[in-house]
């Protein structure tokens, strides 16, 4: 049995709330004794996917949830919800190197790597959803 | 609304706060709204405040806190806001609440029938209330404003161009790189490697908290903007859990030459322009 506390909804709509992700995240992350290292990856995850969520998303919201297994690991998920046009081709658009929006062509596959978990679920003309997963190397206190 | 909010209730009210207005003056100038100020400003301001609430209930606009009745006391209530600004933090922050209870006590005095009285205690309470919500609202439009400014002034001060030597530039990065900071940081950069004919950039990221993609290319095609002027770009200050975190996100910043300390830079800097530092023969060495 996993239990599943929502610790903040954070609405994407303007640049300026990817900032409002990134510390939101941070903070949880810090909340949870992630290391720098992980706090550094979660951010930069969470950055590339709340652009993705406005750029590509037109706008959404994103979820930060804290996940307690019985085995005393706890893993922090980030949900990025929009409903925009969704992905038509899911492997090309988790191929690196391709952008349909003129960037690196890294972020969507850069995020899979730098987290522990990662699910993806779209179709076209109905959003998208991601969740990526960082696992707490050690339980958290408390 | 009953007739308990009608014109003549609204008149009754506005009859007596004008007749008793000295006591209610004395008795609000002692609570802690005013108690900071000066007397004599403390005096002023209530003198004020309570006129500027008579006309309030006069014209009938006590429970609309954007109404133009309201208009004669958003001066007396941008200067209590200004002041709860001023504060570090919300304890001295001026509550308009504390007035409602000398108000009412004073109107409970009146030798009055009772359901005057109640109707008047509706008013008064309302058009407090409304007083509060107005000053809430210039509180927080008062917050948006320097938040705003702030961010403004970030914008330019966060993207000096620092002359390191003759033909050497720093460019410290720090903090957000959003698209528009990052945007000027490369435009100064390319203005100022023109005035001052600068053959050596450094680009110094250690304030950056996170480097993602969107940051990464706009640090390479800085780069190669530079490169097309005649400059050679080095990135420097790439710390430890940054440059993890870079290579899992598959960033490669290609030819572009990175150093982990500014110092290193610089020192690779001297080299490309041909110098060499030296110790002094004469120094106590």
């Amino acid at each position: 049995m996993t239990s599943v506390l929502t610790v903040q909804e954070v609405r994407i709509n303007e640049e300026i709330d990817i900032v409002h992700v990134r510390q939101a995240v941070r903070e949880v992350a810090v909340s949870i004794g992630f290391s720098l290292v992980e706090q550094t990856k979660l951010v930069t995850a969470a950055s590339e996917l709340a652009r993705n969520t406005r750029v590509h998303g037109h706008g959404g919201e994103a979820k930060i949830d804290l996940e307690k297994a019985d085995d005393g690991t706890t893993t922090l998920r980030l949900v990025f919800t929009d409903n925009g046009p969704g992905i038509a081709d899911v492997e090309l658009a988790l191929t690196d190197g391709y952008s349909s929006a003129g960037g690196l062509g890294l972020g969507l596959s850069g995020a899979r790597r730098l987290a522990d978990e990662f699910d993806l679920r779209t179709a076209p003309g109905e959003g998208t959803t991601v969740s990526v997963g960082f696992r707490a190397r050690k339980p958290a206190r408390g | 609304m009953t007739a308990g909010t009608g014109q003549n209730i609204r008149d009754r009210v506005a009859q007596f706060l004008k007749e008793n207005r000295s006591d209610i003056e004395r008795a609000w100038a002692t609570t802690p709204v005013f108690t900071a100020r000066r007397p004599a400003d403390a005096a002023e301001e209530c003198a004020e405040l309570l006129t500027g609430l008579r006309h309030v209930i006069e014209t009938g606009g006590e429970e609309d806190p954007s109404a133009g009745g309201l208009a004669t006391v958003r001066p007396v209530l941008a200067s209590l806001a200004a002041r709860s600004a001023g504060g570090p933090s919300g304890s001295d922050r001026p509550d308009v609440t504390v007035l409602k209870g000398p108000l009412l006590r004073l109107w409970r005095e009146q030798d009055l029938p009772e359901d005057i009285v109640h109707s008047g205690d509706l008013v008064l309470s309302n058009v407090l209330n409304t007083l509060r919500i107005a000053l809430l609202e210039i509180e927080l439009s008062a917050g948006t404003e320097t938040i705003l400014a702030q961010r403004a002034q970030l914008t330019e001060l966060s993207t000096p161009v620092i002359k390191l030597w003759d033909g050497i530039l720093a460019i410290p990065l720090i903090g957000t790189l959003d698209s528009t900071r990052g945007q000027i940081a490369t435009e100064s950069l390319l203005e100022q490697i023109v005035a001052q004919q600068a053959r050596v950039a450094i680009l110094d990221i250690t304030g950056v908290t996170a480097v993602d993609t969107l940051v990464a290319q706009h640090l390479l095609k800085t780069a190669v903007a530079a490169r097309l002027m005649g400059a050679e770009c080095i990135i420097s200050g790439i710390r430890p859990q940054i440059a993890q975190t870079m290579v899992q996100l598959g960033i490669d910043l290609g030819e572009v030459a990175t150093r982990a300390t500014l110092a290193d830079a610089f020192g690779q800097a001297l080299r490309v322009i041909g110098l060499t530092v030296c110790p002094d023969e004469r120094g106590a060495g």
